[in-house]
């Protein structure tokens, strides 16, 4: 018996709130690589001033949730997803805060000659960024097996990561001019393993909303 | 590569209740009662009560059994007249007129405040002649075409008609729990009352029912200022608006509903919502 | 020791049960059985003497037949004038009592109402002999439908009150909570709930005063003619029955059992007749 209720019009809502809430995310890290890898140091404090209305956004979903729950009791599959919500929320900011995190290394990289072409940092990057995209398609169509799919490419990640550290450190060593530059990119390249692996917590999540099955700390 | 655009943003929005409320903001007030004591006999069942109720908005009224909650809206349209020995001191004004005064038409204030009870009690008559007794006895239908469409118009307003319209002509005795609460709802609603006051209109029916009821109140909001009892916290959350908690014949605390069910400003108020007594 | 008694208990105490059971089953089959053989053997004594003329002619000589016709007639119109009279004023009564009956005043109608139910119908009937029938210097169907009445009264009176205050205070105040004045909720929504149950009570009212005797030989005395006007004596099938009944006539003897048939007949119309009229169609 299928009826619209009014719960389902305010849990698409919120919904569409988390879902704005992602796509600025994502824009924040998509401009801040873009503003290191180009050198733009005005698109990077556009980053930083724009991190505010993301941090407002994640107060006032907070604020629909606990209203929700309070006013509406849902139930089951609306609790787990109002649940998921909560927890996802605060990843995403975190996500934002690391894509501020990257601008700022952006400003201040540019005022010193570019290091070397950036070969892998921009695709660690893109595919951190496709994760994220995948992550929150799968969260908006409650689909599990897309989550877990992600969940699988975060391998590739660790590896990229690897890979970085060790050319980074060669060159630190080799010529130790760049110590400075190189240590600024190491802590871009930690910056993006850290959103990679929040991007998979928001997987485990969908897949505790779709199957109210708890896959953290599991392999 | 070039700039990747930003996402175009709409303006941040206020509380959940604004937005999960549907009513106009800053309503005209429907109801305001000042220093309202009453008395059953010798014994005082409400202290000093003061409150207002806005036109066009749900306002439910909690507390444990026997803190006067009942009591209180009943004096709302003086249904506790029918009752000896009972007494009201203070002032309940509807749009700015006291019904408490010697004057009063008490009939015609039940007309413009109607009352919808615990456990449904429609007439041993048909069903059409239910919703038609309050057209009937006030003269509002001046002839049979007439008020056969208030009679649909309330029946539709109660969420009744269409499991009806074939058999208007049955007995109402003969419908089920919650549709015969819902056949008091078109009944009262047929005579348009301005205020709807409702006595824990859901607690004698089943969850299915009790939804439709619920449903039913958001959508008459949006023309009716509705007053209603619950001992259902859970309801009161749902529904209403604004909640004012009742204890011992006292008002404690009154507010927007999603501030009394987050942030109660009284302890008790949160004892209560807590289920830490009552 | 202990085990043992606790074992019999269970035994003991269906044993007991299936007793009890069993002795009101008796009682109760031993009560219908009474009843059963009353009604068979008025049967038995008056079927044979039923026919048309009977209950058409008036009565006759003793060998020439007659009948009881002046006698139903006779009833039939005492207990509508009783009704016509009674019932009205006893409703009326039991409607101001369930309503408004809260006061001291209102305790004293209910206790004299109860009382007069209890008084022996013959005081009824003296009272009404010197009332009316001696004013009148005779004997009336007036004087015997007022005393029939007078009988009525409380029974229908405490009935009354008694059906209205079953209709549930619910009802009521579904009435007056949507602007009705208090007389329009006792007439048009209490009343006609309770109106089975008035009918109940009237017609047992009524029945009760079918079968009097007494009241109706100070009052209406009895006539051998048929009588339709209401200043003369009349006949009535009781009445008829008893002075059939003490006769030495083996004839009219056999004409008081089918008499007695007759008005076991009609009081079971009766019956009949009002629990379909008033059958709770809502």
């Amino acid at each position: 018996m299928e009826h619209h209720r009014r719960l389902d019009r305010e849990l698409d809502a919120l919904r569409d709130r988390v879902l704005l809430l992602g796509g600025e995310t994502e824009t924040a890290l998509q401009r801040a690589m873009y503003a290191l890898v180009e050198r733009d140091s005005k698109t990077a404090e556009e980053v930083l001033r724009e991190d505010d209305s993301i941090d407002q956004l994640e107060v006032e979903i907070d604020r629909l949730c606990i209203d929700t729950i309070a006013l509406r009791q849902p139930a089951a599959r609306d609790l787990r997803f109002v649940i998921s919500v909560v927890k996802i929320t605060p990843i995403l900011e975190r996500i934002a805060d690391h894509a501020c995190n990257i601008a700022r290394v952006a400003i201040d990289l540019n005022d010193e000659p570019q290091l070397q072409p950036f070969v892998d940092l921009p695709r660690m990057a893109a595919h951190a960024s496709g994760m994220l995209r995948s992550a929150l398609d799968a969260f908006t169509s409650g689909n599990a097996q897309a989550a877990r799919d992600v969940i699988q490419l975060d391998d590739e990640i660790d590896d990229l990561y690897d890979s970085i550290f060790h050319e980074l450190i060669n060159l630190m060593v080799t010529d130790p001019a760049t110590t400075t530059r190189g240590a600024r990119l190491l802590f871009v390249a930690k910056h993006i393993e850290r959103i990679a692996d929040y991007v998979t917590d928001i997987c485990e999540l969908t897949v505790y909303m779709a199957e109210a099955a708890i896959i953290k700390h599991t392999n | 590569m070039s700039t990747p655009a930003r996402a175009p943003r709409p303006l941040v929005l206020a509380s959940v209740g604004a937005r999960l409320s549907e009513h106009a903001p800053a309503a005209p007030t429907k109801i305001t009662v000042r220093g309202l004591n009453f008395f059953y006999a010798h014994t005082q069942a409400l202290s000093n009560i003061s409150l207002d109720i806005a036109d066009r908005v749900v306002m439910a009224f909690i507390g444990p059994s026997g803190c006067g909650k009942s009591t209180f809206l009943r004096t709302l349209n003086r249904m506790n007249d029918t009752i000896p020995g009972t007494r009201a001191e203070g002032q309940v004004r509807l749009d700015g007129e006291d019904i408490y005064a010697p004057d009063t038409d008490v009939v015609s204030l039940r007309r413009r405040v109607g009352m919808v009870f615990q456990r449904s009690n429609p007439f041993p008559k048909s069903i059409f002649d239910n919703v038609a007794y309050g057209l009937r006895i006030n003269r509002l239908a001046a002839n049979r075409a007439e008020m056969e469409e208030r009679v649909e118009e309330a029946l539709r307003d109660a969420a009744l008609w269409n499991e009806v319209k074939d058999r208007l002509k049955t007995s109402a005795l003969g419908l089920s729990g919650g549709q015969q609460q819902r056949l008091c709802i078109a009944r009262a609603l047929a005579i348009r009352p301005e205020v709807l006051l409702m006595d824990e209109p859901a607690s004698a029916l089943d969850p299915m029912a009790t939804q439709k009821i619920e449903e039913l109140i958001v959508e008459l909001k949006k023309q009716y200022t509705i007053v209603i009892v619950t001992h259902n916290m859970q309801q009161a959350a749902r529904v209403s608006d604004e909640t004012a908690f009742f204890w011992l014949g006292k008002l404690i605390e009154i507010n927007k509903t999603e501030k009394v069910f987050t942030a109660p400003n009284e302890k008790l108020t949160e004892d209560y919502i807590t289920g830490r007594f009552g | 020791m202990m085990k043992n008694r606790s074992r019999h208990k269970p035994n003991l105490r269906r044993a007991t049960s299936a007793l009890v059971t069993s002795l009101t089953a008796a009682c109760a089959f031993f009560a219908v059985t009474i009843l059963i053989l009353i009604l068979g053997y008025i049967a038995w004594r008056g079927l044979s003497s039923i026919n048309l003329q009977f209950l058409i002619d008036r009565p006759r000589p003793v060998g020439e037949g007659g009948g009881i016709g002046n006698a139903i007639t006779g009833t039939l119109l005492l207990l509508a004038m009783a009704s016509a009279a009674g019932l009205p004023f006893g409703i009326a009564t039991g409607i101001y009592l369930a309503e408004f009956g809260e006061g001291r005043f209102a305790s004293a109608v209910r206790f004299i109402a109860d009382t007069l139910t209890g008084v022996p119908s013959i005081v009824v009937g003296v009272f009404i002999y010197t009332l009316i029938v001696i004013p009148m210097k005779q004997f009336s169907a007036f004087a015997g439908a007022i005393s029939l009445a007078l009988i009525m009264i409380p029974i229908v009176t405490r009935t009354t009150e008694e059906m209205i205050r079953l209709v549930p205070t619910s009802l009521r105040e579904g009435a007056l909570a949507l602007g009705a004045p208090q007389w329009r909720v006792t007439l048009g929504v209490v009343l006609p709930a309770a109106a089975s149950g008035i009918a109940t009570g009237a017609m047992l009212a009524v029945a009760r005063v079918s079968g009097e005797t007494a009241p109706l030989l100070f009052t209406a005395f009895g006539s051998r003619f048929f009588n339709f006007q209401l200043d003369q004596p009349i006949a009535s099938l009781t009445v008829q029955i008893y002075n059939y009944a003490i006769s030495p006539y083996d004839e009219w003897h056999a004409q008081a059992w089918a008499a007695t048939l007759v008005l076991m007949a009609l009081i079971l119309l009766i019956n009949i007749t009002v629990r379909f009229l008033t059958r709770q169609r809502f």
